[in-house]
C-alpha cells in the first residue's frame, strides 16, 4: 500500500482532512456517541471499528449531514463546518455510500448520477455526460457502462455507481458504510484497487466494516468505537493484530478458534428426497437434490450464492412449492404444506432476508419476538394475546440474547441490521428447536456477536439439534460442519466429513465438479507437487 | 475534478428546515397532530369562504350552532354519526390489513336489504316479538354485508384480484340490487319504496321513553348509536389484545414475514373482508331499522364512502372513529343548513387532505435551526 505522508494539496492549513471533537448524539434511550472524536488524514484509508449498535454509522450519518450533533464541533480541512443537510456536507467535498444504494432502477447509470444536481438546467447533453463520466471511471478504474440500467448491473457495479455519483459531486472525502458486505471476494479485490487509486489522487476514505482481515488489509489507521466512546484512537493498522482489535471492539478477548465436542448423530430429523424446485423467475433451482441431516450434527452447505441454497431452505420451510421429491421431517412428509406446518414440527428458521422475511419492521420488537410462537400459551390462551406475559418473555430474551434497544416497544425498524439478527436468533433458538434452517446466520454481525452465534448453533448441536447451515463464509462452514455439501445449480455435488475437507476440496464442488473427482484431482495435484 | 459543484445560491432563507427520523414516537402525538390539522383545514376552508364572499366566523359559528347548538340537533347529529361509526370501523379495521374495502357502501346497502327481507319476504312472521325480529334482522344485515365482502375477499385471496376495483364496482351492483326489490318486488303500490315496517322491528328510540321521561320527546336517537360504541370496543380489544388482531397487524405490516411466520393469509384475508362487510352491513341495519324504517333506494348519504375518511382521519384507531364520526355527523347535518353540497364537502375533503399531510410529523422531528 502506498504511504502517502505528503498530502498533495500543500496549500491547505491542516493537514487534517476532517476533525470531530466531542461529538455527542442522544436518541430516546441511547447516547449512541459520547464525547466521540475522531480524525482523518488527508490521503490516509481510515478504518472506522465496532460492534453492532457502537455507534459508528451514527458518527458518519453526523459527518455525512444526516444528523445533528446534540454537541461537538466538525472541522474540514481546519474549518469548522455545520451540516444542515447532506447537500451541504457534499458541497464540503464530504461523500458517503450508503450499505443500502440509493439508485434509481429504471434509469441509467449516468441519469443517477446527474440525479438531483443543479447543472444541467434543462436539456440533458446525454454524449457529453456519459463522456464525462466515462473520463471519471478512467482515472479511478470504476468500470461500468453509462448507458447500462440499474437492474441490469450486479450488486459490485452498483456499487461503483454509487462511488462515481460521489465523485462527480466533487467528493474529497469518501464515507463507505461497510462496501464490503454485499460483494463477492473478487469484487473486494477490485474495490480495493478503486480504493487505492482514490488514494494515489489524494482522497481520504472512512471504511466502516465488520471484517478485521480486510480492515487490516486496507486501512492505514483504526479508530475503535465501543457503545459510543473510542476504545482506540487512529492507530496505524501496522503491527497490529486481529486479537487486539477484537479485544478493543469487544472489550474482553475473543478466540477465532472454535472448540467441538466429537459429534454423536442420532436419528435422521430432516431427509430431503429428490427434490426439485424453481426459482422466483421460474427457472429450475433446484434438481433431484437430496440430503439428509441427523439430530445433533451440523450438516453445511457450501456454494456460491445463487445456485439454490436458498430455495432449499424455502422448500424445506414451506415457503416455496416443490415440483417433485419429498421432505421428510421427523418422519413425515410436509412438502408443499403450509409454513405453519414445519412450525409445528419445531423447525427453526434464520432467513437470508431479516428485513423482508424475517421481520416485520412497523411491529415492535416484543412483537417481532412472538411471530412464531403468539398461537401457544402462555403467549396466548384461546383468542387472547398475554401482554403482561409478551412482555417479561421479550425482555427476557432481550436481556439473555444481548438486544441493543431502547426497549422492548420500540419498532423493529429502528433496530441495527446486527441487533435485528439476535432478535431474530433469540426466537428461533428460544422456541426449543428440533431442527435449524440457518441461513447466513452471521452476515453483517461484528466478531462478538458472530462468537456468540457459533456458541449458540454448537449448544444446540450438542443439545440434539438437527441443523442445516446455509452460509457463504467458507471458514465458518468448515468451523462449524461436521459434514459439509457441495451444491452447484441445484445439484448434489458430493459430500465431505469435516476432518477431511480443505478449501481445495469444497471449492471444487462449489464450482461444479462432484465429489468423485474431487479426489481424483486433489490426488494429482499431490503428485504433480509431491 | 468537481464536473458540477453546488455554487452558493443567491438567495437564502435566514433558517433552515431539516427532518429527521424519528425513533419512537410519544403516545399523545397522533391526537395532537389530528386536532392540529383540523384547525388547519378549517382555516383553509374559512379562506375558501371568504374568497367566495362569505364571512367564514359567521359561517363556522352558524355549523356549530345547527350540529351542537341544542339538544334537539344535537340528537340529528348523533343520529347521522350512528351508522359513520359502524362504517368507519368496517374501514379502520380492513385498512390495519391493508386490505383496501372501498365497499363499505355497498355492504351497507347488501345489509339493509338482508335486514328488509327479514321483515318483507317475510322470513319471520310480522307479529314476531321485537326482541326476538330484531337480533334475526342484524344477522341478516351482518351475514348479508359479510358475503358482499366476501367475493371480493375470496377473488383477492386466491387469484389476487386487486379489491379496490372489485369492492368499488360491488357498490354498484349492491344499488342497483335495492332499487331492483323496490321497484319490483317490494315496492308499496308503484312507489319506489316499501311499505314502512311494522312498529315492533324498529330499534328502541329515545323518544319511545317520552311517556316516562318527557324531556326525551322528539329525540330520534335510536339504539344503533350503541352498536357503533360497544363495535368501537370490540373492534379495539380485536387489534390490540387478541390472537387475531396480532396476526392482522402483521399481515398488514409484512406480508412475508406473516407468511414466514405461518399465518394462513388466504383465510385470514377472506375473513377479514366478510368480518369488514358484516359491520357495515349491520350499519345498514341500524339504518333502516331505526331511522327510514322501510326499504328505498335513497338510504345512505354516502355514508360508505365518508366512512374511509373517518378511519383515516381516526388514525386507524377504533375510539377516535366514534369523535371523528360524530364529528362528520354534525358536519352532515349542518351543512345542509349553510349548502346543500359546496361547502361541507370541500371541508371533508380539506380536512381529509391535512391529516394526511400530517402524518410526516409523526414519521420525522423538523427541526428549524437559524444560519
Amino acid at each position: 500500500m502506498p504511504d502517502i505522508t505528503q498530502p498533495p494539496d500543500s496549500t491547505a492549513t491542516s493537514h487534517f482532512a476532517v476533525e470531530m471533537r466531542g461529538i455527542v448524539k442522544r436518541f430516546p434511550g441511547v447516547l449512541a456517541n459520547d464525547h466521540t472524536d475522531f480524525t482523518l488524514k488527508r490521503g490516509e484509508v481510515h478504518a472506522l471499528l465496532g460492534e453492532n449498535g457502537a455507534g459508528k454509522s451514527t458518527l458518519m450519518n453526523i459527518l455525512a449531514g444526516l444528523y445533528k450533533p446534540d454537541a461537538g464541533a466538525i472541522l474540514v480541512n481546519g474549518q469548522p463546518v455545520h451540516f444542515n443537510s447532506p447537500r451541504d456536507a457534499i458541497a464540503a467535498g464530504l461523500g458517503m455510500v450508503h450499505q443500502h444504494f440509493m439508485l434509481v432502477p429504471t434509469q441509467t447509470v449516468t441519469e443517477n448520477i446527474i440525479l438531483g444536481l443543479s447543472e444541467p438546467r434543462f436539456f440533458l447533453p446525454m454524449a457529453e455526460l456519459d463522456r464525462r463520466i466515462l473520463a471519471l471511471q478512467e482515472q479511478y478504474g470504476l468500470k461500468v457502462d453509462p448507458k447500462a440500467k440499474i437492474w441490469q448491473l450486479s450488486v459490485g457495479e452498483q456499487q461503483r455507481v454509487e462511488i462515481l455519483k460521489m465523485l462527480y459531486r466533487g467528493a474529497k472525502v469518501l464515507i463507505m458504510d461497510e462496501p464490503t458486505a454485499v460483494l463477492t471476494p473478487q469484487e473486494v479485490e477490485e474495490l480495493f484497487v478503486t480504493l487505492r487509486a482514490m488514494v494515489a489522487r489524494g482522497h481520504s476514505i472512512i471504511f466502516i466494516s465488520h471484517k478485521l482481515d480486510e480492515v487490516l488489509a486496507i486501512s492505514n489507521r483504526i479508530t475503535v468505537l465501543r457503545q459510543g466512546r473510542v476504545t482506540a484512537a487512529g492507530i496505524p493498522a501496522q503491527g497490529t493484530t486481529k486479537t487486539q482489535l477484537a479485544q478493543l471492539m469487544v472489550g474482553r478477548e475473543v478466540v477465532f478458534t472454535i472448540d467441538k465436542q466429537p459429534c454423536r448423530p442420532g436419528e435422521v430429523v430432516l431427509a430431503v428426497e429428490d427434490v426439485c424446485a424453481e426459482n422466483d423467475r421460474g427457472l429450475p433451482a433446484l434438481r433431484h437434490f437430496s440430503i439428509r441431516v441427523r439430530a445433533g450434527e451440523i450438516v453445511g452447505i457450501a456454494g456460491v450464492a445463487g445456485n439454490g441454497q436458498s430455495e432449499l431452505a424455502q422448500v424445506i420451510t414451506g415457503l416455496r412449492r416443490c415440483s417433485c421429491g419429498r421432505v421428510m421431517i421427523a418422519g413425515e412428509d410436509v412438502a408443499n404444506q403450509a409454513p405453519h406446518a414445519a412450525i409445528q414440527r419445531r423447525v427453526a428458521y434464520i432467513p437470508e432476508d431479516r428485513h423482508g422475511v424475517g421481520s416485520s419492521p412497523g411491529l415492535s420488537l416484543a412483537d417481532n419476538l412472538i411471530m412464531k410462537n403468539h398461537r401457544e400459551p402462555p403467549i396466548s390462551n384461546g383468542w387472547v394475546l398475554n401482554l403482561p406475559m409478551i412482555r417479561r418473555q421479550a425482555n427476557q430474551l432481550k436481556d439473555q440474547y444481548n438486544i441493543m434497544a431502547p426497549s422492548v416497544d420500540v419498532q423493529a425498524r429502528l433496530l441495527s441490521g446486527g441487533n435485528l439478527q439476535k432478535a431474530i436468533l433469540a426466537r428461533e433458538m428460544s422456541a426449543g428447536p428440533r431442527l435449524i434452517i440457518a441461513v447466513q446466520p452471521t452476515r453483517g454481525l461484528d466478531v462478538g456477536a458472530i462468537e456468540a452465534v457459533h456458541h449458540a448453533l454448537l449448544k444446540e448441536r450438542d443439545r440434539g439439534t438437527a441443523i442445516l447451515l446455509i452460509s457463504e463464509e467458507l471458514e465458518e462452514i468448515m468451523a462449524l460442519s461436521d459434514r459439509i455439501v457441495g451444491i452447484y445449480e441445484g445439484q448434489h455435488m458430493g459430500e465431505l466429513k469435516a476432518e477431511e475437507a480443505t478449501l481445495t476440496k469444497i471449492g471444487l464442488m462449489m464450482a461444479g465438479t462432484p465429489q468423485g473427482d474431487v479426489a481424483g484431482r486433489v490426488n494429482n495435484v499431490g503428485e504433480l507437487t509431491g | 475534478m468537481s464536473a458540477d459543484q453546488p455554487a452558493a445560491r443567491g438567495w437564502r432563507l435566514p433558517f433552515s428546515i431539516s427532518f429527521e427520523q424519528r425513533m419512537t414516537t410519544p403516545k399523545w402525538l397522533p391526537a395532537l397532530t389530528s386536532i392540529g390539522s383540523l384547525i388547519v383545514a378549517f382555516m383553509i376552508g374559512g379562506g375558501v369562504i371568504a374568497i367566495a364572499g362569505g364571512n367564514p366566523f359567521a359561517t363556522y359559528a352558524h355549523l356549530v350552532k345547527a350540529a351542537f347548538g341544542d339538544i334537539g340537533v344535537f340528537n340529528d347529529t348523533l343520529v347521522k354519526a350512528s351508522p359513520l361509526m359502524l362504517v368507519g370501523l368496517a374501514c379502520a379495521l380492513a385498512f390495519r390489513m391493508k386490505l383496501w374495502n372501498i365497499g363499505a357502501e355497498g355492504q351497507f346497502f347488501l345489509g339493509a336489504w338482508g335486514a328488509s327481507a327479514v321483515v318483507l319476504a317475510p322470513l319471520l312472521p310480522r307479529d314476531t316479538p321485537g326482541i326476538i325480529i330484531i337480533p334475526a334482522m342484524m344477522l341478516a344485515g351482518f351475514a348479508c354485508g359479510a358475503l358482499w365482502g366476501f367475493i371480493p375477499g375470496l377473488l383477492k385471496a386466491k387469484f389476487n384480484v386487486n379489491e379496490i376495483i372489485t369492492t368499488l364496482m360491488m357498490n354498484y351492483i349492491a344499488v342497483s340490487w335495492v332499487l331492483f326489490w323496490v321497484f319490483g318486488e317490494w315496492s308499496e303500490s308503484g312507489f319506489q319504496m316499501s311499505p314502512m315496517f311494522p312498529r315492533n322491528t324498529w330499534l328502541p328510540r329515545l323518544t319511545d321513553y317520552a311517556a316516562q321521561i318527557p324531556q326525551l320527546a322528539g329525540l330520534t336517537l335510536h339504539l344503533g348509536i350503541l352498536f357503533g360504541v360497544i363495535g368501537s370496543v370490540v373492534v379495539w380489544f380485536i387489534i390490540s389484545r387478541s390472537r387475531w388482531g396480532y396476526e392482522i397487524r402483521l399481515i398488514g405490516d409484512n406480508k412475508q414475514a406473516a407468511r414466514y411466520a405461518g399465518v394462513n393469509i388466504v383465510r385470514n384475508t377472506v375473513f377479514m373482508m366478510m368480518v369488514s362487510g358484516g359491520i357495515a352491513g349491520l350499519a345498514g341495519m341500524a339504518e333502516i331499522s331505526g331511522v327510514v324504517h322501510r326499504l328505498q333506494g335513497a338510504i345512505s348519504s354516502n355514508y360508505g364512502f365518508t366512512g374511509i375518511i373517518i378511519a383515516w382521519l381516526a388514525k386507524l384507531n377504533p375510539f377516535a372513529v366514534i369523535l371523528v364520526s360524530v364529528l362528520f355527523g354534525g358536519l352532515i347535518q349542518a351543512g345542509r343548513e349553510i349548502q346543500p353540497s359546496g361547502v361541507p364537502r370541500m371541508l371533508q375533503g380539506i380536512i381529509l387532505f391535512c391529516v394526511i399531510a400530517s402524518d410526516v410529523l409523526l414519521r420525522y422531528r423538523i427541526q428549524i435551526t437559524r444560519r
